[in-house]
């Protein structure tokens, strides 16, 4: 068990943004929710998988809705303990530990407020590995373990509790439901017991995103710091000279075109991207695809570029990062592969070799 | 013709600019603790140059003074003469988990005043309301400033960029409550992310009695030397706004220092589109100008510690100046500043800066160049030609395109940017550019701005979007533009991701011409 205090929570935030590979928001609010929690409430406790018990009770908190209203209609702050109390009398069960859904912007830092306001340890871990748009794209949902209940309450106090016959339902319904109440509430689903935590988590990402915050904000050379810390390769190094995109369905589908600088002067990268980025071809070959990630990193700074935030102009380097193995299975690719994402391409792994 | 001021930290510059924005006359005075002193005195001096070459013939033929001002941003950064305000924000029962004020630095926060309420109100991202407004909480409220004492209210209701009508409504209830209070309502500083709006809204109230002193100095300034043209100060998106907006919404003063730099370069060069290099002593700051305004970077700013969400241009800085020390074949980025005159070695100083490299190299005549004559040759050209590599480099890194563009070179360290740079042909040195802050005030001209959400679908959007550039347009009519010269300059379409209904964030910015006719007269 270690402690997470208050300065620990910017390299947090900026880790994950990294991880989020283009999707997860922007974590400042996020940030600020937990940095106020914590100055509140004080430190909160952090504990390694190996830490919890088998009959422990594991609960993802999560934001769910469009990062743009989340920067505006702030949360009440009563959302979290609303809903886990609504969780606890549904299902009749206590909750023992709370952990992120993803590592990815936003999320990965409000289940740190939440923690701090319930006094509830933190697991160290996730259960996608980076950020992926829908809830039923989780480790949990390859090992038969149900989103539902799920609870979802908003700013307002409404909360809501659905029970579907799969996840994909859950992840529809709540979707309607969300943007019903504004667009901008909080869910806790997809409850673990301890003795899931090896197959439904990712263990030691929060534990990963601070290292990784820490080593862009202390390097001198915070791209190649990140490629050290996460493995992965740079894609090109260059400057966005076109973005485009359209909404469907509440999803942004987008491309980006990076022109190669430098040593890669003359290459061009194309990215797909919707909430996340999820397709990058280099001069017409598909170098990567979803589910490994594909960062977008200001080349100076070594801060994550949104796909919300990426504009024509920046200057940037493109990583690709090897996701979690189980997501390279046919389970997890029908669940998190181009496919899924309406891309007619197989999965092209950035560590050599397709599926 | 128009009176162009630059009030900078050292100088305050003054030209004067014909109709046809042809320059007349121009003046370089210190600039004095009063700042109002400062502008006095510059045209006082601008006016009788402008007289001795026979350029202004009756001082009634002066339609406009603009005046950029680094006043304000630098109130904010000192804590000199700040307002204590109130905060009220209409966002019950949302928002209450991060107060206003969150994550400003300590003491600015006390500067400021740490008073802040929470009411109920706002509205959701579609213009509906989160909660209804509760008149009688708003008078409480009203009741309890007035008790304090506080002159000054900063109002911000959630999602007020997509509807202000709650905000007017609450702004009037505390107006009629407490006489004389000074209202600075979210809204009128128009972009989504409620911390970064309400804090620009927090700034703004805590300068409106410093905007009210100092809009009255330089309106006394201008009419003890005999001008009754109206008074109009330069916005940080290259606009002007007269006096009356000017002591509501000071806040909008910063940045323009920038700005009309860059403006002012380009302008001088006669050009719209091109890259700006300003070569100072100690830096060179590097920016994109398109259609004749910055290039601005994305949406979050910084300023004294407090993030807002005001629009700033995009500039790059690199530690490259004339008083650049040199050691080796190594440069920068430590500079010896103002202190150029008497460090370097052309002026019979120690230190060996780029001033000198540059002498040696025959690029400039300055100082004694019999004292850097020893230095040898060819190590100078080298560390010349990795400057020149650096600075190039920078511009194409800046630039969006490989299309040609022109780079205009100002500043008073531009002989160190060669007559051409890798992959940049078209190098521009204008003229006058020791002033060209000073022209970019006086070329302003008047701006209206549309940034909300919008439910776009495939068959709608042409039509909203047209409907968004008429409101651009009507808003810089209001805002002083001459009828019929208001054109559209930036238009930015993000579909916002997870929202139904293809909800869209436009943001179109329309600027025209500035209607002498129908300014305020000092």
């Amino acid at each position: 068990m270690r402690e997470l205090i208050l300065s620990d929570v910017d390299d947090i935030a900026r880790g994950a943004a990294i991880l989020g590979a283009g999707g997860g928001g922007d974590p400042y609010t996020g940030r600020l929710l937990a940095e106020a929690a914590i100055e509140q409430h004080g430190p909160v406790s952090v504990v390694d998988i190996v830490e919890v018990t088998p009959d422990a009770v594991v609960v993802p908190v999560s934001f769910m809705g469009a990062p743009t209203v989340s920067t505006e209609k702030l949360p009440s702050g009563q959302e979290a303990i609303v809903a886990l109390r609504t969780l606890e009398n549904v299902a009749g069960l206590k909750a023992t530990h709370l952990v992120p859904i993803e590592i990815g912007g936003m999320n990965s830092v409000i289940p740190v407020a939440a923690a701090a306001e319930t006094g509830l340890p933190l697991v160290d871990g996730d259960a996608m590995g980076r950020a992926f748009p829908e809830a039923h794209m989780v480790l949990p949902t390859l090992i038969g373990v149900s989103c539902t209940p799920m609870v979802i309450v908003d700013d307002k106090g409404n909360s809501m509790v659905l029970d579907t016959v799969t996840n994909q339902w859950a992840e529809r319904i709540a979707r309607a439901v969300c943007a019903e109440a504004g667009c901008s509430v909080f869910t806790v689903d997809t409850v673990l017991r301890g003795d899931q935590l090896a197959d439904g988590l990712v263990p030691g990402t929060l534990g990963l995103a601070q290292r990784l915050g820490e080593t862009v904000r202390v390097s001198m050379d915070p791209v190649q710091s990140v490629v050290d810390t996460l493995g992965g390769r740079v894609l090109i190094t260059g400057k966005v000279a076109d973005v485009d995109r359209r909404t469907s369905g509440g999803f942004v589908r987008g491309e980006a075109r990076i022109e190669g600088t430098g040593e890669d002067r003359g290459s061009v990268l194309r990215l797909s991207f919707q909430n996340e980025h999820l397709l990058a071809e280099r001069d017409g070959e598909l170098l990567t695809s979803t589910p490994d990630l594909i960062c977008v990193l200001d080349n100076e700074t070594g801060e994550p570029v949104t796909t919300e935030g990426m504009r024509y102009g920046n200057r940037v380097a493109v990583l690709g990062v090897p996701c979690d193995r189980r997501w390279r299975t046919p389970e997890g690719l029908r669940l998190t592969g181009p496919r899924a994402f309406g891309y007619d391409h197989d999965y092209v792994s950035i560590t050599g070799g397709t599926k | 013709m128009r009176i162009g001021i630059d009030v900078g930290g050292t100088n305050t510059d003054a030209v004067l600019l014909s109709a046809a924005n042809r320059l007349l006359a121009s003046v370089k005075t210190p600039t004095t603790p009063d700042v109002t002193d400062g502008v006095a005195w510059a045209v006082n001096d601008l006016l009788a140059a402008a007289a001795a070459a026979g350029a202004i013939e009756r001082i009634d033929d002066l339609q406009a003074v603009m005046i950029g001002t680094t006043h304000f941003t630098n109130a904010i950064v000192e804590r000199r003469g700040l307002t204590p305000t109130a905060v009220v924000r209409l966002a019950l029962p949302a928002t209450a988990a991060l107060p206003p004020l969150v994550g400003w630095p300590k003491q600015l926060r006390e500067a400021v005043g740490t008073q802040h309420y929470l009411v109920h109100g706002g509205y959701e991202y579609d213009g509906s309301e989160l909660a209804t407004m509760d008149p009688d909480e708003l008078k409480r409220v009203a009741a309890d400033v007035a008790g304090r004492g506080l002159r000054s209210v900063a109002v911000t209701s959630v999602f007020a960029p997509v509807n202000s009508e709650m905000e007017l409504r609450a702004a009037e209830i505390l107006r009629a409550e407490v006489p004389d209070l000074a209202v600075s309502c979210s809204h009128e500083f128009g972009r989504i992310g409620l911390l970064e709006r309400e804090n620009a809204t927090v700034l703004n109230a805590a300068l409106v009695d410093l905007a009210g002193r100092i809009v009255d100095g330089l309106t006394a300034a201008l009419r003890n030397a005999g001008i009754r043209a109206p008074l109009l100060l330069s916005q940080n998106d290259g606009t002007v706004m007269d006096v009356e907006y000017a002591r509501r919404f000071p806040v909008a003063t910063f940045a323009s220092g920038p700005t009309n730099s860059m403006r002012g370069a380009a302008f001088l060069a006669g050009l719209d589109e091109c890259a700006v290099v300003d070569v100072g002593g100690t830096t060179a700051d590097i920016g994109i100008v398109t259609g004749g305004f910055p290039r601005e970077a994305g949406a979050v700013t910084e300023l004294a510690g407090v993030r807002t969400n005001f629009r700033m241009p995009d500039l790059l800085s690199l530690g490259i100046g004339g008083g650049t020390r040199v050691r080796g074949n190594d440069f920068g980025p430590d500079s010896v500043g103002y202190e150029l005159t008497e460090r370097s070695l052309v002026f019979g100083g120690t230190e060996l800066t780029l001033t000198d490299l540059a002498v040696r190299a025959g690029m400039i005549d300055l100082g004694d160049p019999d004292l850097v004559a020893h230095l040898e040759s060819v190590r100078v050209a080298g560390v010349l030609a990795a400057v020149a590599e650096r600075i190039a480099e920078a511009v194409d890194r800046m630039r969006t395109s490989s299309a040609p563009l022109p780079v205009v070179v100002v500043g008073g360290g531009s002989m160190l940017v060669p007559e051409a740079l890798t992959g940049l042909e078209d190098i521009r040195r204008p003229e006058h550019y020791a002033v060209a802050n000073a022209v970019g005030a006086a070329i302003a001209e008047v701006g209206g701005e549309v940034d909300r959400v919008f439910q776009v679908d495939s068959g709608t959007r042409d039509r909203i979007l047209a409907e968004v550039k008429q409101e651009a347009v009507a808003r810089a009519e209001n805002a002083g533009a001459k009828a019929g010269t208001v054109r559209v300059v930036d238009v930015e379409e993000v579909p916002l991701a997870y929202l139904p209904g293809g909800a869209t964030r436009i943001r179109v910015k329309a600027v025209g011409r500035l209607d002498v006719t129908r300014m305020v007269h000092a």
